[in-house]
C-alpha cells in the first residue's frame, strides 16, 4: 500500500471517529449508544491495522488484534448483557439538551486542534495530521460523560474515552509498547467488571441508575 | 464564434433536459418507495400524468387573492429552472453559469422560497400561513448548513464557480476527502429537508396539521398547482445534481470535449437511478419526526458541514 494512499484512508477514518464521538454525544438510546462505541472500536482497529501494514511495525498487529477482541466483541457483549440484566432501556437523560451539548463539542473540537498543532509539528509519523483529532475524541467523551446523567451512559463515555487515548498514542508514536497495552487493556477489562457489579449496588441501594441520588450525604 | 454558439445550443439542450426529466425522477422515487412498501405503484410517468391533467382544468383563485399570488407560481418555476440550467449536470463550460455561483444558487432558492411564504400567507387561511412559517423555520436552518457545505467544497477547489469546483474534483487525481464525506452527510440531511421529503415533512400527507410544503399551496389549483409541482420536480432534481457534481462528478465532460457527451449522458442516468432509489431507500426506514425536532435534525447538518470545514483545515484534505 502507498504511503499516500494509506495516510488518506487514516485521515477518513480519523474524520470517522470524529463522527462517531459526535454520534454518541447526540444519542438518546442506550442500545444505540453501545452500538455506536463497538463500531468506534471497529474503526480503530481498522486504522490500527492500516498503521501496521504501511509502517510494517509488528506489535501493531497485536494491538490491533486485542482492540478487535476488547472493544468490538467482549466488552459491547459485557454491556448488552448489563442492560439486558438490569433491564434498563429508557432513553439517556441529558443535564443539557442536544444542541447545545453539540455547540459545545464544536468549541471543544476547535480547542482541540490547536491544541494539537504544535505537537503536530514535532512528529515524524505518517498518522500525525490525526492528533487533533484524537484529543477532540478524547474532550468529546469527556464531555459525554459530564453531560449525562445516569451510569451506564457514563460508563460508555469513559470507554470511549480510552478509545481516543489509544488512537492519540498510535498516530503520535506508533502506540504504546505492547506491555502497557496489554496492561490499559486488562485494566479497562477489569474495570468493566468491577463498574457493571457497581451498577447493581448502586440500583440495590437507591432503586435507580440516576447517580442525582449519589449526591446527597444521609444521616441516620 | 462557433465554439461560442455551441456553447449556447449546448446551455439550451442542457436546459430544456432538466426541465423535461424532472418529472421522471420525482415517478423514480414513488416508485422505488412503492415498491419497497410492497405496493406495485403508479409508475414512473405518473407524474407526467399528473401534470397534465393539472394543466386541463379550469383554475379556482380565492376573492381576495392579489396579483402576487398569481404570479408566484411562475417565478417559483422560473426561479428553479435557472438553479438547474446552472448546475453543470453533464459538462462543465456552460455559458450560464458564471452568472451564479454557489452563492447566488442559494440566494436563487431564498428567492423563490420568499415568494411561495408570501404567496401562502396571501389568502390569509390559517394552513397557508402556518405552513409558511414552518418553511421559514426549515429553511433558516437549512440555508447556513447549506452554505458551509459549499464552502467546504470552495475551500478545496478554491473558487465558489460550480464549474471550477466539478473541474478540480473530477478531473485531478483521485484523492480521498475526509472533510467532503462530512459535507456529503450534511448536504443528504439538507436535500431531506429543503425538498419537503420525509424524516422532516411528508409530501404525500393528507393531514393539514402535519404539513409544511403541502399546506402552503393547498390553494392553488389547475395550471398554478401544476407550475408548483413541476417546479417542486425540479428543485429535487437541482439539488440531486447539485450533490453529484459536488461529491460524486466522476464522469462528467471536460470544458469543450464534446465527445465525452454521451458518456456524461449515460453516467447521469446511473447516478440519477442511484440517488433515486437512495432516497427512497432512506425515506422508508425513516419515519416522520416531530416539527420541534427539526431544528435538532438541521443543527445536526450544520455541525457536520462546519466539522468537515475544521477537518479540511487540520488535515488539509
Amino acid at each position: 500500500m502507498s504511503a499516500s494512499l494509506s495516510a488518506q484512508l487514516i485521515n477518513l477514518l480519523a474524520a470517522l471517529l470524529l463522527l462517531i464521538a459526535f454520534a454518541m454525544l447526540s444519542q438518546r438510546r442506550v442500545l444505540s449508544l453501545i452500538n455506536l462505541f463497538a463500531w468506534q472500536g471497529m474503526v480503530l482497529t481498522v486504522s490500527t491495522l492500516i498503521v501496521a501494514i504501511t509502517t510494517s511495525q509488528h506489535h501493531l498487529y497485536y494491538s490491533a488484534g486485542i482492540t478487535f477482541a476488547l472493544k468490538v466483541v467482549v466488552l459491547p457483549w459485557i454491556l448488552h448483557r448489563l442492560i439486558r440484566k438490569l433491564n434498563v432501556k429508557w432513553d439517556v437523560e441529558t443535564l443539557i439538551n442536544i444542541p447545545i451539548t453539540m455547540l459545545f463539542g464544536i468549541l471543544l473540537v476547535i480547542f482541540a486542534f490547536n491544541l494539537a498543532l504544535p505537537i503536530t509539528q514535532l512528529a515524524g509519523t505518517i498518522t500525525r495530521g490525526t492528533l487533533g483529532i484524537a484529543i477532540a475524541c478524547v474532550l468529546l467523551s469527556f464531555l459525554m460523560m459530564l453531560t449525562r446523567r445516569k451510569a451506564i451512559p457514563q460508563v460508555i463515555g469513559f470507554l470511549a474515552m480510552e478509545n481516543g487515548l489509544f488512537f492519540a498514542a498510535t498516530s503520535a508514536t506508533y502506540g504504546m509498547p505492547l506491555v502497557v497495552e496489554l496492561g490499559i487493556a486488562l485494566d479497562v477489562l477489569v474495570g468493566m467488571f468491577i463498574l457493571g457489579i457497581f451498577f447493581f449496588q448502586i440500583r440495590e441501594t437507591f432503586d435507580s441508575l440516576d447517580l442525582k441520588h449519589m449526591e446527597k450525604l444521609k444521616d441516620e | 464564434m462557433n465554439a461560442h454558439l455551441s456553447g449556447i445550443l449546448f446551455q439550451l439542450f442542457q436546459s430544456l433536459l432538466v426541465v423535461l426529466i424532472a418529472p421522471l425522477l420525482l415517478g423514480w422515487v414513488n416508485q422505488c418507495r412503492a415498491w419497497l412498501q410492497n405496493r406495485t405503484g403508479a409508475g414512473v410517468l405518473q407524474p407526467y400524468r399528473t401534470l397534465r391533467k393539472l394543466f386541463h382544468k379550469d383554475a379556482v383563485v380565492a376573492d381576495n387573492a392579489s396579483p402576487l399570488f398569481r404570479v408566484t407560481p411562475y417565478i417559483l418555476f422560473a426561479c428553479m429552472w435557472l438553479a438547474a440550467g446552472v448546475v453543470p449536470v453533464l459538462a462543465t463550460d456552460l455559458p450560464y453559469s458564471p452568472a451564479a455561483d454557489v452563492i447566488a444558487l442559494v440566494g436563487i432558492f431564498a428567492l423563490a422560497r420568499v415568494f411561495i411564504a408570501l404567496a401562502a400567507m396571501d389568502i390569509g387561511t390559517s394552513f397557508g400561513t402556518l405552513g409558511a412559517r414552518r418553511e421559514m423555520l426549515i429553511a433558516f436552518l437549512a440555508e447556513p448548513a447549506l452554505l458551509m457545505v459549499f464552502f467546504t467544497a470552495s475551500l478545496i477547489s478554491h473558487s465558489t464557480q460550480l464549474p471550477t469546483i466539478v473541474e478540480a474534483l473530477a478531473h485531478k487525481d483521485f484523492a480521498l476527502y475526509p472533510s467532503m464525506a462530512f459535507a456529503a452527510i450534511a448536504f443528504v440531511m439538507i436535500l431531506l429537508a429543503e425538498n419537503a421529503r420525509i424524516p422532516v415533512d411528508n409530501p404525500t400527507t393528507h393531514l393539514e396539521l402535519t404539513m409544511i410544503h403541502e399546506a402552503m399551496i393547498l390553494e392553488y389549483s389547475a395550471r398554478h398547482l401544476a407550475l408548483i409541482e413541476w417546479a417542486s420536480s425540479i428543485k429535487l432534481l437541482a439539488y440531486t445534481t447539485i450533490g453529484i457534481a459536488l461529491f460524486v462528478p466522476y464522469g462528467i465532460a471536460e470544458a469543450g470535449n464534446w465527445a465525452a457527451l454521451p458518456l456524461a449522458l449515460v453516467a447521469l442516468g446511473v447516478k440519477l437511478v442511484a440517488a433515486g432509489a437512495g432516497l427512497a431507500l432512506l425515506e422508508t426506514i425513516s419515519a416522520k419526526m416531530r416539527i420541534f425536532r427539526a431544528p435538532e435534525f438541521l443543527g445536526t447538518a450544520f455541525l457536520l458541514a462546519v466539522l468537515g470545514m475544521l477537518i479540511h483545515f487540520l488535515l488539509g484534505a
